[in-house]
């Protein structure tokens, strides 16, 4: 069902893990659905120098993560929001239909932690760890 | 790369004896079971053969053995075609709400139909509650279906009890014994059940051949008309080595029965022992009494990762296991079994079902335990939900 792309990402997933101290967190999904992504980004600049994951779900939950992650390092937040999931879907050469859900989860991990890097910059702080239960 | 196959609940490999045994039907002997000449004499002579094979192993006799594609169909004909001949005694049936699909989906299709449906809960082990059975009787209930062992966890339920139950009220039974045939010694006529489903490739027999029995003389309605086969209620052209091959894989199943089965239960145990000491945050789902287990079952939760990248990762290092988590079937609700015995959605996410043949090796079950501790941990270690030093994260 899954083609060696998404396969290999999913076997070998770049940029796993939590960055401490990050400039911004996103956490999207949930658990009773099977799947939670959370991004967290350091940015300088306003250029993502680092990004890792960490997700909760399917192999193409971890793949997708992988791929999304990857894409957005080296960018501007600017450039960052403008990654969509048909993009994510794009790199990853296919998902099976019933799994685009996981893409459109990245898209919004990526737009969730650009936005929380946003609120930071104005001061203002977002209590979100228990919003996505 | 090695190759364990852990998914014998799914389908198990043909025997080969049993391939010898169907290959004369598919080139010799391949005359239609109904024709009148010397071809068809020859098919239908293996049919009976068959037939006779298949009653006298499970206690029933011969005409009360009805050949179909398999479990589905079984499932599928023993509501329907119960519902439509009692219809002028009552609309209600009752069945555990763990059936297989085959049994809930035909229900909920029958309902649409005006049929009243009562689904009985179970506890958490998954045993059908009695006491809540017995109470939703009512003086229209035509039918209660309770699989014999459920797919997903191996739980054997109480059939003999069901029927005692039914028979108070002159209801009928019907038991899915899909998973149970060739893992239980069943006898039909002690049992007391009206109609048994079962299918050949669960205890390695051809796929596509299974069997409907149906007590005579209880009502029951023709599931396809058109042909004289089945005495009339199940018309098409008798697949000769696919019935041929059914009869001889239960005949050789139930010849080592005894043996066959301890040793998987011993696999088993194992397995079982092993992942609850080694891996933490690990349950077993089902009967935790293993004499009311299904030998061949092992269904573990493991917490914070989710069953399909359970499933793809020993799936990469060739170990062939089964999600219990439908999300890989392309839907993302969790599975209405591990639901009923009161798992969490999350926790129902990160199932997988191990079922063990007697074609595996205790050294498989140690390399399988090996693996897995190593895939469980590298895909806690990507969850948000569990962090490295091993503690809950607070969600």
């Amino acid at each position: 069902m899954y083609n060696d792309k998404v396969m290999e990402a999913f076997r070998n997933p770049k940029n796993v893990g939590e960055i401490e101290n990050c400039d911004g967190l996103g956490k999207v999904g949930n658990a009773s659905c099977g799947d939670i992504m959370q991004i967290t980004l350091k940015i300088e600049n306003d250029v993502i120098v680092d990004a890792k994951f960490k997700t909760f779900g399917c192999a193409a939950a971890i793949a997708t993560s992988s791929t999304a992650t990857d894409m957005i390092i080296g960018m501007t937040i600017e450039e960052a929001l403008k990654i969509t999931n048909k993009k994510v879907v794009e790199e990853l050469e296919g998902l099976p239909p019933q799994k685009i859900h996981c893409s459109v989860l990245a898209e919004e991990a990526i737009k969730a932690a650009i936005e929380d890097y946003q609120n930071r910059k104005k001061g203002i702080v977002v209590e979100k760890e228990e919003k996505y239960v | 790369m090695k190759q364990i196959y852990l998914d014998h609940a799914a389908t198990t490999a043909l025997d080969k004896r049993v391939l010898e045994k169907m290959l004369p039907y598919f080139c010799d002997t391949y005359g239609n079971a109904n024709s009148q000449h010397g071809y068809g004499r020859e098919a239908q002579k293996a049919v009976d053969e068959a037939r006779d094979t298949i009653a006298k192993l499970i206690g029933a006799k011969p005409n009360e053995i009805y050949f179909t594609s398999g479990g589905t169909e079984s499932d599928n004909w023993a509501l329907r075609g119960t519902v439509k001949a009692m219809a002028g005694k009552g609309n209600h049936v009752i069945m555990s709400c763990i059936e297989h699909a085959a049994i809930l989906s035909t229900a909920k299709e029958l309902e649409k139909e005006g049929v009243e449906v009562s689904l009985i809960g179970v506890d958490s082990e998954g045993f059908i509650d009695l006491e809540e059975l017995k109470k939703a009787i009512l003086p229209t209930t035509v039918l209660i279906s309770c699989m014999y062992a459920n797919n997903e966890i191996g739980t054997v339920e109480p059939i003999a009890e069901i029927v005692k139950i039914a028979k108070e009220h002159g209801i009928l039974v019907h038991t899915d014994a899909v998973q149970a045939m060739g893992a239980i010694d069943i006898n039909v006529a002690e049992l007391g059940v009206d109609m048994l489903s079962f299918s050949a490739h669960k205890f390695n027999g051809p796929k596509g051949v299974g069997a409907l029995y149906i007590k005579n003389g209880i009502p029951m309605a023709r599931l396809i008309s058109g042909g004289h086969q089945e005495r009339t209620r199940r018309g098409g052209t008798t697949n000769v080595p696919g019935v041929v091959g059914f009869a001889e894989a239960l005949k050789l199943t139930k010849q080592t029965m005894k043996e066959d089965t301890a040793y998987v239960a011993s696999l088993r145990d194992r397995f079982i022992k092993r992942v609850e000491e080694e891996i933490p945050f690990s349950k077993l789902n089902g009967a935790r009494d293993m004499q009311k287990r299904l030998p061949s079952n092992a269904d573990f939760s493991f917490e914070f990762i989710e069953g399909e990248s359970i499933l793809f990762s020993l799936d990469i290092d060739g170990i062939a296991v089964s999600s219990g988590s439908a999300c890989s079937s392309g839907s993302l609700e969790p599975s209405h079994v591990l639901l009923a015995i009161g798992l969490s959605e999350e926790k129902a996410h990160g199932t997988i079902r191990f079922s063990f043949g007697k074609e595996n090796t205790i050294e498989e079950v140690d390399y399988v335990v090996d693996t897995l501790k190593n895939t469980i941990q590298r895909l806690r270690e990507m969850s948000p939900l569990f962090n490295l030093k091993g503690e809950i994260k607070n969600v």
